[in-house]
């Protein structure tokens, strides 16, 4: 059996409202492997942005287990989580979430700062690699306001990489995005799977989830729909959006 | 992150709000810069006033004649010649504290040159009178040895006697006649200026003791005899001996009144001390206020920063920061404003102490002290009103701040 990345088991969430506790997940076992490429789905409301945040260690579950990449985190405080975010996490968000007025090397050195086991002798290197990786090697030092889109999310991606982490969340990745740059995008995240990076995108288009090697979905805060699907390659789909631009 | 990390970023954050930046130190720099003058005002004007005490002899010692108690009252012990030259040749022999002593003869009288007359203090004095006092001479030559011993009939005189007597014309060589007796005016002061409590001290005409009490006999009393301290320090114990050889040479014992009277510069000198520093500390105050404004003109900006910065916080936590990272990062940023603005602002205050110094011709002292002051204050001000807005800016829950628009 393959290495696990993400293990759930009951994963419950509950908010305290004054009309009483609002579930936004009921208790969610789930199990995602090492290179896996899977879309979480659903409407608004499903219970997506609680899980992403769970996932991601933003958010603590209010029951059930969580284990990242072996690591129990729920028992995590304040600190301890911001050290996993850092160094096995790796964010990419629908607004970019660049910082504004800092060069893309800056930003994808950002990440680095925060790290306090110093993995990494000469930082500025390796934001420098991880750029010409998602091939932005000529763009160092834009700001993020002289980028496309599909230029400012390829940084984030840069950003998410840079520290080689266990797992890459996106946040609706695609949702400030056209359809060329979509493909780009999407592209550019079946290249990095193809590598061996472990990708949970969350996402509300089909298109998107097309992508991916696995789709689940969640409606009312319960995973209802959990399929594996052959993936579209999104580099043929941009070849001939090209292709159909240049005719 | 390092400190030199966090001060780069402060940094980074304050180049890329650059016009922003400068309007919040702007406080902070017109407080420090305030500071600064004001304290080169009031240290400027306590070392002139130090300088003009200093003139008047800091360890200065006047015995004068007459009980201080009984006023009004001459004759028997307490009459204005209770002071001789005697008592001076006694206390030049055995004063061990007293460095230098003289008489200070004082007389009365028109002094006529020409067609002008004046009134004026003529006092005949020893050769030692002239650095008790601290006079020196602008031009011609003051008494000597030959002047004193020889009972010679010349003066020096002050430069309101010069203006009085002699008006544009020279003096010196001229003969002066004092009661119709004619002396020749030898040297002129350096004038001096009014005493803090603005008496002329330039109205003063100088004759050999000896000179005086021969010729102005019965019109003449000894007024003073000046002694001068070894030290500013000294001059207490000065008074005691004075005190003890005086009522030795004039008799007298146990409780009874003494016939003359000590004084010294002290409590003048603590005075015009106390005045000037109360000034200064006053003027200081008024500059700190500025300076706590300028903290608070941080604050507003810093608090404006962090919710307008929401978003970057957000990235910068989920990105692995700390809460303790974000609050450093906001905190080091208001100490380096605070402190860049600490640093221009002592460099204007000192470019405007240099400005007011040559327009008014005020002495101003900028020293290193207020300088240092006036830039810890600032940092100071950083931390204090930095720490609440970095504080929010570290609560801000992570979930919250990537979804603020």
């Amino acid at each position: 059996m393959a290495e696990a990345v993400v293990e759930l088991e009951r994963l419950r969430r509950t908010f305290p409202s004054p009309e009483g506790e609002v579930v936004a997940l009921v208790g969610l076992d789930l199990r995602v492997e090492r290179g896996e490429m899977m879309a979480i789905m659903g409407p608004s409301g499903s219970g997506k942005s609680s899980l992403l945040n769970l996932l991601g260690c933003l958010d603590r579950p209010t029951a059930g287990h969580y284990r990242l990449d072996g690591l129990a985190v729920e028992t995590l405080d304040d600190d301890a989580l911001a050290d996993v975010r850092n160094h096995r996490l790796g964010f990419v968000f629908q607004g970019f979430n660049l910082l504004p007025r800092t060069s893309a090397l800056e930003n994808v050195m950002l990440p680095m700062l925060y790290d306090r086991r110093h993995r990494f002798a000469d930082p500025e290197a390796r934001a420098r690699a991880a750029l010409e990786r998602v091939g932005l090697g000529s763009r160092l030092h834009h700001a993020p306001n002289a980028l496309s889109g599909g230029q400012q999310q390829r940084v984030a991606v840069a950003r998410a990489l840079v520290t080689e982490p266990a797992l890459v969340l996106a946040d609706e990745p695609t949702g400030n995005l056209d359809s060329r740059s979509t493909a780009d995008v999407m592209s550019l995240f079946q290249e990095l799977n193809d590598q061996g990076v472990t990708l949970l995108i969350v996402t509300h288009e089909d298109e998107v989830a097309g992508y991916c090697r696995r789709a689940i979905t969640l409606r009312d805060g319960a995973l209802v729909r959990d399929v594996a699907k052959t993936q579209r390659r999104a580099a043929d789909d941009l070849a001939r959006l090209d292709a159909a631009h240049h005719a | 992150m390092t400190l030199r990390r966090l001060i780069s970023v402060a940094l980074g954050s304050i180049r890329r709000n650059a016009a922003r930046s400068l309007l919040t130190m702007l406080g902070v720099v017109i407080g420090v810069a305030s500071v600064v003058v004001m304290v080169a005002i009031g240290k400027g004007a306590e070392a002139e006033i130090g300088a003009r005490i200093a003139n008047l002899g800091t360890n200065l010692v006047i015995v004068t004649p007459g009980s201080q108690s009984k006023t009004g009252v001459s004759g028997g012990a307490n009459s204005m010649d209770s002071l001789t030259l005697e008592d001076v040749d006694k206390l030049t022999r055995e004063s061990l504290e007293a460095e230098k002593v003289s008489p200070v003869i004082q007389t009365y009288g028109m002094v006529v040159a020409g067609n002008n007359n004046w009134r004026t203090q003529v006092y005949g004095v020893d050769l030692s009178y002239f650095d008790i006092r601290r006079w020196t001479i602008a031009s011609g030559r003051g008494l000597d040895d030959n002047d004193v011993r020889g009972h010679r009939k010349v003066a020096v005189i002050g430069k309101t006697n010069v203006d009085m007597l002699f008006g544009e014309e020279d003096p010196i060589g001229k003969t002066i006649r004092v009661r119709n007796i004619p002396i020749e005016v030898v040297g002129i002061l350096q004038s001096k200026g009014p005493t803090p409590d603005g008496a002329d001290q330039d109205d003063v005409m100088l004759l050999p003791y000896t000179t005086v009490h021969a010729r102005f006999a019965g019109r003449s009393f000894i007024a003073q005899i000046l002694l001068s301290a070894r030290s500013e320090a000294g001059v207490p114990e000065a008074l005691k001996e004075v005190r003890a050889i005086l009522r030795e040479s004039h008799g007298i014992q146990g409780k009874m009144e003494e016939d003359f009277t000590l004084r010294d510069q002290s409590a003048l000198a603590a005075t015009a001390k106390g005045t000037t520093e109360v000034m200064t500390t006053l003027l200081l105050v008024v500059a700190s206020v500025s300076l706590v404004v300028g903290g608070i003109g941080i604050m507003n900006i810093m608090l404006v920063s962090v919710t307008e910065r929401t978003r970057e916080i957000g990235i910068r936590r989920a990105l692995g920061a700390r809460r303790r990272d974000v609050l450093m990062q906001f905190l080091v940023e208001a100490i380096v404003l605070s402190s860049l603005g600490g640093l221009i602002g002592a460099g204007l205050g000192m470019a405007v102490t240099a400005l007011v110094g040559s327009l008014t011709g005020w002495a101003t002292v900028v020293t290193a002290q207020s300088v240092l002051l006036a830039l810890s204050f600032a940092v100071g001000v950083g931390v204090f009103f930095g720490w609440y807005p970095a504080r929010r800016a570290a609560a801000l829950d992570p979930i919250e701040a990537l979804r603020f628009q």
